[in-house]
C-alpha cells in the first residue's frame, strides 16, 4: 500500500507539527507514507472564492504530485472536502478521479481504512471539547450533524475515546460553524470574529482546558479569537493526541 | 466561565454590559413551567441596561451591489439587538430538532416532499393548467401575472372594479418580491397588514427581516417605540402582551371595515383548485374570510399535485420553522362565498426562468419555512435586513441573484457554507451547494470585485509552483503575506482586526522534511 502524506500549505507554514505528527502516527502502524516534496495546496482558497480556473495549475499540480498512490493521507477534513467534491477546474482524466476517490482525511483512514484498535501510546489527561469542522462534519461525514434525525456516531470522538485520560465535554452548540470558513474569515471579518467569540466562549464555559479538532484551519482562526478575548484555552490537531502528544 | 467572566478590559468594545450579564431564563408559568411562545422566546431586556437604538438594513442603492458585511458589522456593533436575535433563533432551531427528532420517519418525509415538489416543477406547465380548470370551476376568477408590475396592476383593477378604497392583507413574501404595499399606496389603497410581525414592521416602515417572523430582529423595547410612536401606546411599557393586544385592538376595526383582502399562499392544489394558508394568527382566515372581496397571490411554484400530498408538507413545514406540530390555523380556501367574488393570481416573477437554471432550479421547492435563516450563523449575527432583499439568509443567497445579478452579487458570499441550511431544509434543497455553484458563476461573469479576482489570481499562480510557494512560506512574515489571508497583498489585515495572528512556527513542515528525512545529496 503506498500512501501519499499531504500536508495543508496553512500546516505547512503555521503549525508544521501537525503534519509531523500525522506522519509519526501513520508510520506507527508500520505503514511507509511518502512526502511528494513539490506540494503545494489543494485548490480551495480559489475555488471557495469560486475562482476556479485560477485553482486549474494548483489543482493539476496535486494531481501530479499524488497520483501515483493508492492513497493520499491528509490532517484537514476541509481540503480533503475540497479534493474529493470540488476538483472540477481540470479535465475528469481516470488519473484525477483515482486521485479525488483515494484521498482520505486522517480520522476517517484511521477509523474506516485501517480500522486500528487501540493507541497504547496515546494518554491526554486534560478536559476536551472536540471541535468539527463544517466540511469534515456534513461535507465527509465525520459524525451525525444535530440536525438529522439519524443515529448518532462520530468517528472522531471513537477515536479520542482511545486515548488514555481524555474527558469529552459537551458545548452547548456542537456543531455550529466557528466562522472561518476558509476566505469568509479574511472578507468578512466582522461576522467572522464573531462566531469564533461565540465558539471559544462556549468552549471555555464547558469547563474545557484543550480544544481537539481535525482541522488546523478551524483552531487557528479560534486560536486568534481566544488570545484577544484573553481566554486560556488550549488549541491541538487530533493527530497530536493521537501520536500520544503528551500536552 | 462565561462571557461575563472576562475582564472588562478584555471584553471593551467587544461585548456589550447585556451581553456580559447573565442571561435570564425564558418566562416561567404559574407552575414553574416554561412558557413556549410559537414563534420563539422573548426575553426581557433588564431594565438597567443601555438603551440601543435598533441597527438598520443594508444601504440600499438601486442596482448597486449590496454590502451585506457592512450592513452586518453594523448590527453586530448593537450587541443586545444581535444577542436577542441570535438567542431567539437559536432556541427555534433547538426546537426544530426536537421535533424532528421526534418523528423516526422524519429523514423519508423530506425526502418525499423533494420527490413531489421535483415531480410538480418537471410537470409544471400541466399543473398549472389542472388548477386554473379547477378554480375555474369553484366560481373563482383566475389571472395570470407575468411579474411583480403584472401582479399589482391585476390586483388594482380587481380593486378598482369593486370601488374598494382599503385592503387587509395576510402576511405574503410573494408581495414583497412585487413591491406590493408602495405601489398601492402610491394609487391611494390603504393597505393593512394584518399579521403582528408583519404590521410592525409596516408601522415602521421597514420590510419583514425573515420569511415567518417579519419581526425578529426587533426586541420589545423597538416594538413598544413603534407603537407608542404609530398607535399611541406607552413607550416604557414592553410587555408583550399588552403590545400584542394593542395591535389587536387597532387593527380588528379596520378588518372589519376592509373593502378587500389578500392572502398570500402556502399550497396551492391542483387537483382542486384550492389555496391553503398556515398561520398561527388567524389572520389569513379574517383577511380571506371578513371583506366581500377575496384576493389570493399564488407563487406558481406552489403547487401540489393532489390534497394527498398536503399532508407531506404540513408535517414538515411548522416543525422546520418553529419546531411546533402545526400551524394553528391550516386554511383551505376554495370558492366565494355567496354574494362575494374570490381572485387567484398566479405570479411568475422570475420563476419560469429560474425553472431553466439547471443548477439552481430546485431552490424553486422552498416552502418558505425559514429554517434555513434560524440555523445559519451567519444569518443570526447579521439579522435579515442586512442582505438588503425580499429573501435573506441561505435561501436567499441562492433566490435573489436569480432576480438580478448585479444587485445580489455579493450575497453567496455571506456564508461559510458550513452546510447546516441543507441539513434542516424540509424539501432537501442542496442550498450550501448552490451558493458555492453561484460564486463560480459570479466569478466567471466577472461580477466580483477585481480585486479580489486579482487575489486568488496570484494565489493560484503561488500555489501553482512549487519553488515560489516554498520560497513564499520560508519565512512567517512572507508566510503571512500568503497564508492565510491568501495572498492578500493590500496593507489592510483583516484577521488582525479582531484576532491574533498564528504564531510563527520555527520552520515549515517542508524544511523539517528536508532537514529530517530527506537523504543527503536528493533534490529538492
Amino acid at each position: 500500500m503506498r500512501i501519499g502524506l499531504f500536508v495543508p500549505c496553512y500546516v505547512d507554514a503555521f503549525e508544521p507539527e501537525v503534519g509531523i505528527a500525522t506522519l509519526e502516527l501513520l508510520e506507527r502502524f508500520g505503514l511507509t507514507v511518502e512526502y511528494p516534496y513539490d506540494q503545494t495546496c489543494c485548490g480551495q482558497p480559489m475555488t471557495n472564492t469560486g475562482c476556479h480556473q485560477e485553482a486549474a495549475a494548483t489543482e493539476a499540480l496535486f494531481v501530479k504530485n499524488f497520483s501515483g498512490f493508492d492513497y493520499v493521507v491528509a490532517p484537514s477534513g476541509s481540503c480533503v472536502h475540497q479534493v474529493r467534491e470540488h476538483l472540477t477546474a481540470i479535465p475528469q482524466t481516470d488519473e484525477v478521479k483515482h486521485v479525488r476517490a483515494k484521498t482520505f482525511e486522517l480520522v476517517e483512514f484511521l477509523h474506516d481504512v485501517l480500522k486500528i484498535e487501540d493507541l497504547p501510546w496515546a494518554a491526554f489527561p486534560h478536559k476536551v471539547a472536540y471541535h468539527s469542522n463544517c466540511n469534515a462534519l456534513r461535507g465527509i461525514g465525520h459524525a451525525r450533524p444535530t440536525e438529522l434525525n439519524r443515529p448518532f456516531f462520530s468517528k472522531p470522538l471513537n477515536l479520542l475515546k482511545k486515548v488514555k485520560g481524555v474527558e469529552i465535554v459537551d458545548l452547548t452548540r456542537p456543531d455550529e460553524c466557528c466562522g472561518f470558513g476558509g476566505t469568509f474569515s479574511v472578507f468578512e471579518p466582522a461576522v467572522s470574529a464573531k462566531m469564533g467569540y461565540d465558539k471559544v466562549t462556549d468552549q471555555a464555559r464547558a469547563g474545557a482546558e484543550y480544544v481537539v479538532s481535525a482541522d488546523s484551519s478551524c483552531l487557528m482562526h479560534q486560536k486568534g479569537c481566544a488570545e484577544r478575548l484573553g481566554v486560556g484555552l488550549k488549541y491541538i490537531h487530533i493527530a497530536q493526541v493521537l501520536n500520544g502528544a503528551a500536552a | 466561565m462565561s462571557a461575563d467572566d472576562l475582564t472588562p478590559r478584555q471584553t471593551e468594545g467587544v461585548l456589550h454590559p447585556e451581553v456580559r450579564a447573565p442571561s435570564d431564563e425564558s418566562e416561567r408559568g404559574p407552575g414553574g413551567e416554561r412558557l413556549q411562545h410559537a414563534e420563539a422566546a422573548s426575553k426581557p431586556i433588564r431594565a438597567d441596561a443601555p438603551r440601543e437604538p435598533q441597527p438598520r438594513g443594508a444601504k440600499v442603492r438601486g442596482n448597486r451591489p449590496i454590502d451585506q458585511a457592512e450592513a452586518a458589522e453594523r448590527f453586530l456593533a448593537a450587541p443586545m439587538h444581535q444577542k436577542a436575535h441570535d438567542e431567539r433563533l437559536w432556541d427555534v432551531r433547538r426546537k426544530r430538532d426536537v421535533a424532528a427528532h421526534g418523528i423516526p420517519e422524519w429523514e423519508e418525509l423530506r425526502e418525499l416532499a423533494s420527490q413531489i415538489k421535483t415531480h410538480t416543477l418537471t410537470h409544471l406547465d400541466r399543473y398549472l393548467e389542472q388548477f386554473e380548470a379547477a378554480a375555474q370551476a369553484n366560481g373563482v376568477h383566475v389571472h395570470w401575472a407575468e411579474d411583480g408590475a403584472d401582479h399589482n396592476r391585476i390586483v388594482l383593477d380587481i380593486l378598482r372594479k369593486h370601488g374598494a378604497k382599503s385592503l387587509v392583507k395576510s402576511k405574503s413574501m410573494l408581495t414583497e418580491e412585487c413591491g406590493f404595499r408602495h405601489f398601492m399606496a402610491a394609487h391611494e389603497i390603504d393597505v393593512i397588514e394584518t399579521d403582528l410581525g408583519e404590521r410592525i414592521q409596516q408601522l415602521d416602515d421597514e420590510e419583514p427581516s425573515h420569511v415567518v417572523m417579519p419581526a425578529v430582529h426587533k426586541t420589545r423595547l423597538d416594538v413598544a417605540e413603534v407603537f407608542a410612536r404609530t398607535l399611541g401606546t406607552d413607550p416604557d411599557n414592553d410587555d408583550a402582551h399588552y403590545l400584542a393586544e394593542s395591535q389587536r385592538e387597532t387593527t380588528r376595526p379596520l378588518i372589519l371595515k376592509a373593502d378587500a383582502g389578500l392572502t398570500g399562499c402556502n399550497f396551492a392544489i391542483a387537483e382542486t383548485g384550492t389555496v391553503v394558508t398556515c398561520t398561527n394568527e388567524g389572520n389569513a382566515d379574517l383577511s380571506g374570510n371578513v371583506p366581500p372581496l377575496q384576493i389570493h397571490s399564488i407563487g406558481i411554484e406552489k403547487l401540489i399535485p393532489r390534497v394527498e400530498h398536503l399532508g407531506v408538507f404540513i408535517r414538515l413545514l411548522s416543525r422546520s420553522a418553529l419546531g411546533s406540530p402545526i400551524t394553528q390555523y391550516t386554511s383551505h380556501f376554495r370558492g366565494p362565498r355567496p354574494g362575494t367574488e374570490m381572485h387567484m393570481v398566479l405570479v411568475d416573477n422570475g420563476r419560469s426562468e429560474r425553472l431553466g437554471m439547471e443548477e439552481f432550479w430546485t431552490s424553486l421547492k422552498c416552502i418558505r419555512c425559514g429554517a434555513c435563516m434560524n440555523t445559519c450563523p451567519v444569518y443570526r449575527r447579521s439579522g435579515g435586513l442586512s442582505y438588503g432583499a425580499t429573501y435573506s439568509g441561505p435561501i436567499g443567497l441562492i433566490i435573489d441573484p436569480t432576480f438580478n445579478k448585479r444587485k445580489y452579487s455579493t450575497l453567496p458570499f455571506s456564508s461559510t457554507m458550513n452546510g447546516s441550511c441543507t441539513n434542516v431544509c424540509p424539501v432537501k434543497i442542496n442550498i450550501h451547494e448552490q451558493i458555492f455553484a453561484w460564486r463560480k458563476v459570479l466569478a466567471e461573469e466577472h461580477r466580483i470585485p477585481l480585486l479580489k479576482q486579482g487575489m486568488m489570481k496570484a494565489a493560484g499562480a503561488v500555489l501553482s509552483r512549487p519553488a515560489a510557494y516554498r520560497a513564499a512560506i520560508q519565512t512567517a512574515d512572507s508566510a503571512l503575506r500568503v497564508l492565510p489571508r491568501f495572498a492578500v497583498y493590500n496593507p489592510a489585515n483583516t484577521w488582525g482586526k479582531k484576532r491574533e495572528m498564528p504564531h510563527a512556527p520555527r520552520q515549515s513542515f517542508h524544511a523539517w522534511y528536508r532537514e529530517n528525512r530527506m537523504k543527503k545529496g536528493q533534490d529538492a
